[in-house]
């Protein structure tokens, strides 16, 4: 990416970072895996209840070597209501991330995308680093929603103030936002 | 009012935790909104929602049509209404068809404003609301108390007793453990839901989509796990493109809470899977409830423009300190007042309105630019025509609009006062005063009004003449501030004339809704101002000035009056405070200060028309260190001083603590004088000040300016 990518980068990366997410970049594919199989690792994923990973459908797992992953079981890729409601930590690929607010845009329109990013405690993003776009008014001419019938804009964690307006992390969504940036995925920047 | 609303504020102002919380947090956000809004011109982008709100208010009707048209196309129902019931009995009326046992909400006031959740319960079908703060108040069987922030009069203490009944279990009072128990028992609800209720921040008339915004992300569980959802639209959510959504979801977070963006934007358009990998069934309400009514209403239309931030609450001088119960409603603080005044009826405002002591903070701060102390005046004056008023308003109005029974009653009222006055203060006022020095001295009325004193001042004769408009304050308590003035411009090489045959301004009728009396004093003043030829019309009152430049032609425009209109304007344009015009000559070089002067520490507090009206600010704070001050600024220096007018008659018991927080602000600066322009918010501070103790001098500009011009 040029460099008013990295420019963008930066500035995601501050934003959100400013409301509590977790901001990695990584230049390959395989370094971006390794990361996040080291995440589930420590964050000790295995095969029990409420400490599944499920790894919603997302075009990037076809370029990954996803047998790496196979020494951590518990990582799910058939993602149903029960699982997700069961599962500690969510995977998805997102398809924009808008830089002056920092905040990640899916068409979330199928369910699964939907369930891996609301009820796990750990929501970890995956977006290509040439998919950053400078802002809302930008988005809004790349997405429409005639096509896309649910569009999801995420911004850090969930969030509450409304006891005593002390902000507090984790109420209905996600306690952690964790986004991991390739620069090489999709292969068309 | 009434004893009961009465006996409501006494409540809340006694509320520690209610009053603390509130305060703490107004304060917070005032500084917070500023940084969120950093780089990004505002009026700008208030300008274009108020644009795109007023467009679609004047289409309401075409806008509802198209979106169901294009809702329905992508598979929505589209259900159009104008009647609360109908809204109750359609969501009830599909429950049952569907089997629905339980319901979970995500955040509405539309649902709130028609009481929906009592509804569905009476009718066996258990609703739970999944908002934390709108969760809290429905275990509380309250209101929510504001609109972004249901619970935000609450004590974690207090939340702590409510969960531990709700689960059985003895909690402490530790938030983060609290609003884990909340997403425990929350998700159970969610996944055993049949139908899910939520609002929509914006409705796209273009592609007949939803936008939820939440930060907790119950919308998108609401909209995600049940296999049912309704939303409950008040039409004027309604915008006509998608493009309209970006400036609404740019404001909407940083007016409301100071943050960039919500944590949680979506964009919805026609049914989704569900997890089941059934379709959802999708149902959009789209409620009318009197807001094709108020579109249709030229005055009101622009309250359609609300974007539901509830930015009006978080910088009411008033509403922080008491909060949104004293409302007794649904929509609480200054746009509460409007929306309850149309959503349930005139009458119902007609206690609340009156708690708006006119500051203009909210209409600076609006991100759909809502003139919302305008409107609230009119809603006074609609309740004036409706039920008449109280009859010794009436007797005092008639007083004030008879310009010689007035002036000569405030002559006696001198005479009459003498025996109750110490020093420069009086303690007890005749008649309708009486009631203003619970909280703080009064200047005594002046044994020689400005009018009388003026004869004896001895004027060059000057080619350049400036007619000088005194207001009730000056000329009968403070006519030692028009003497100052009149000395000041001689200085400059101007005469000022003062027309005798000038009368009170009206401020205090319009701000009592007695627009009649207002015109009346409206058009007593033109004759007078405009008699004889000057280039200015000088008044070193800003509410005055106001009543001048605004004020008359607005009077004349709500009653429908067209003839004095022209002359109205004319007075208007020549219509100039002290300041700005003292600025104009500092500027001109026609006056200047002594030289080398070092007077020390000062600070200035703004008066709330001469700031936000007049917006001047920067004038009186220039002048004042010219003159050899070294100006410190207080923490809100531009927050209301509590007076008010006749409020502080009305409601003393905001008015005094509004005034204690201002004089706080004063004594934390340290500085030996404060100055102001405003001879109105001199009599509070000042007697603020002398109740008090504290040895600190309160004066008008004017009186400190002409010591120090050369």
């Amino acid at each position: 990416m040029g460099n008013g990518g990295s420019v963008m980068f930066e500035e995601f990366k501050s934003k959100a970072e400013g409301v509590s997410a977790e901001v990695y970049r990584y230049a390959t594919k395989a370094d971006a895996l390794d990361f996040i199989t080291q995440f589930l690792q420590k964050e000790e994923v295995a095969d029990t209840q409420n400490s599944y990973a499920v790894w919603a459908q997302s075009p990037c797992l076809s370029e990954m070597d996803k047998t790496r992953l196979s020494g951590i079981p518990g990582v799910k890729f058939n993602v149903t209501r029960e699982l997700a409601a069961q599962a500690k930590i969510g995977i998805s690929e997102i398809s924009f991330a808008l830089a002056d607010t920092g905040t990640l845009v899916q068409d979330s329109t199928a369910v699964e995308q939907r369930l891996v990013s609301t009820l796990s405690s750990i929501h970890i993003a995956i977006v290509r680093t040439g998919d950053i776009l400078p802002d809302l008014p930008t988005l809004l001419s790349k997405i429409s929603p005639e096509k896309a019938g649910y569009i999801a804009m995420i911004t850090g964690a969930s969030r509450t103030a409304d006891i005593e307006r002390v902000l507090t992390i984790g109420v209905h969504g996600p306690e952690r936002l964790v986004i991991v940036f390739v620069d090489d995925l999709g292969g068309t920047d | 009012m009434k004893s009961k609303f009465k006996q409501s504020i006494h409540r809340a102002l006694h509320d520690p935790n209610l009053t603390g919380a509130l305060g703490k947090f107004s304060e917070a956000y005032r500084v917070n909104r500023v940084k969120a809004y950093e780089g990004i011109d505002f009026e700008a982008l208030r300008s274009r929602i108020a644009e795109i709100k007023s467009h679609a208010a004047s289409h309401l009707d075409s806008l509802s049509e198209l979106f169901a048209k294009n809702a329905e196309a992508h598979g929505a129902k589209v259900f159009r209404t104008n009647d609360p019931l109908k809204v109750k009995e359609y969501i009830l009326n599909l429950a049952r068809e569907k089997g629905v046992k339980s319901v979970v909400k995500s955040k509405s006031m539309a649902t709130e404003e028609i009481h929906l959740n009592a509804y569905l319960e009476k009718a066996g079908i258990s609703v739970g609301e999944t908002d934390l703060g709108e969760w809290i108040i429905q275990l509380a069987g309250q209101t929510p108390s504001h609109m972004v922030m249901p619970a935000i009069h609450m004590t974690k203490e207090e939340v702590s007793d409510l969960f531990s009944k709700e689960i059985n279990e003895r909690l402490s009072s530790d938030i983060p453990r609290l609003v884990k128990v909340a997403r425990k028992e929350l998700r159970a609800k969610f996944l055993n839901a049949g139908m899910g209720i939520s609002g929509a921040n914006i409705a796209i008339a273009e592609t007949g989509s939803l936008v939820l915004m939440t930060n907790e992300g119950n919308a998108r569980l609401v909209t995600t796990l049940p296999n049912i959802h309704v939303a409950v639209v008040g039409i004027e959510k309604l915008v006509a493109d998608y493009q309209d959504i970006a400036p609404i979801i740019k404001a909407l977070p940083k007016s409301a809470t100071a943050q960039l963006i919500t944590s949680y934007v979506s964009i919805i358009t026609g049914p989704s899977p569900n997890t089941d990998g059934s379709a959802k069934e999708l149902h959009i309400i789209l409620m009318d409830n009197r807001r094709t009514e108020m579109a249709n209403d030229p005055k009101f239309k622009q309250a359609l423009q609300c974007i539901r931030c509830a930015s009006c609450l978080n910088v009411c001088p008033v509403y922080r300190l008491v909060g949104g119960h004293v409302f007794g409603s649904v929509y609480t603080g200054g746009i509460g007042t409007i929306l309850t005044a149309w959503f349930d009826e005139l009458k119902k405002s007609e206690d609340i309105q009156g708690l708006c002591i006119q500051c203009g903070n909210c209409k600076e701060v609006c991100p759909g630019k809502i003139d919302i102390p305008e409107l609230i005046l009119e809603l006074r004056r609609r309740l004036v025509v409706d039920q008449g008023m109280p009859l010794v308003q009436k007797a005092i109005f008639g007083v004030v609009n008879n310009r010689k029974l007035f002036h000569s009653m405030l002559r006696t009222a001198s005479l009459a006062a003498k025996p109750f006055t110490t020093g420069k203060f009086i303690r007890h006022l005749p008649m309708f005063l009486a009631d203003l020095t619970d909280n703080r001295s009064l200047p005594a009325i002046a044994a020689e009004p400005f009018r009388d004193r003026f004869r004896k001042i001895s004027q060059p004769k000057l080619k350049e003449k400036v007619a000088f408009y005194a207001g009730c304050l000056i000329d009968f308590a403070y006519p030692e501030m028009g003497e100052n003035l009149v000395k000041t411009l001689n200085k400059a090489g101007i005469e000022v004339v003062f027309p005798e045959e000038q009368t009170c301004c009206g401020a205090p009728a319009r701000y009592n809704g007695a627009y009649e009396v207002a015109a009346q004093n409206a058009e007593d003043n033109i004759k007078a101002l405009l008699a004889e030829e000057v280039k200015y019309v000088v008044s070193a009152c800003p509410t005055c000035t106001v009543a001048l430049q605004h004020e008359f032609t607005s009077t004349f425009e709500s009653l429908g009056q067209s003839e004095w209109m022209p002359r109205a304007k004319a007075l208007a344009a020549k219509a100039i405070d002290f300041s700005t015009l003292v600025k104009r000559l500092v500027d001109e070089g026609r006056l200047s200060f002594k030289e080398g002067e070092r007077l020390g520490k000062i600070t200035y507090h703004d008066s709330c028309h001469l700031k936000r009206t007049l917006k001047v600010h920067e004038e009186p704070r220039e002048l004042l260190r010219k003159a050899g001050y070294e100006l410190t600024e207080m923490f809100e220096c531009d927050m209301c001083c509590g007076m008010g007018g006749s409020y502080s008659m009305k409601l003393p018991e905001i008015s005094a603590p509004i005034l204690q927080k201002k004089l706080k602000n004063i004594k934390d600066t340290a500085a030996p004088v404060v100055a102001m322009d405003c001879p109105g918010c001199v009599m509070q501070i000042r007697g603020g000040i002398d109740r008090d103790g504290a040895s600190i001098m309160v004066k008008h500009t004017v009186e400190i300016l002409s010591e120090q011009l050369k």
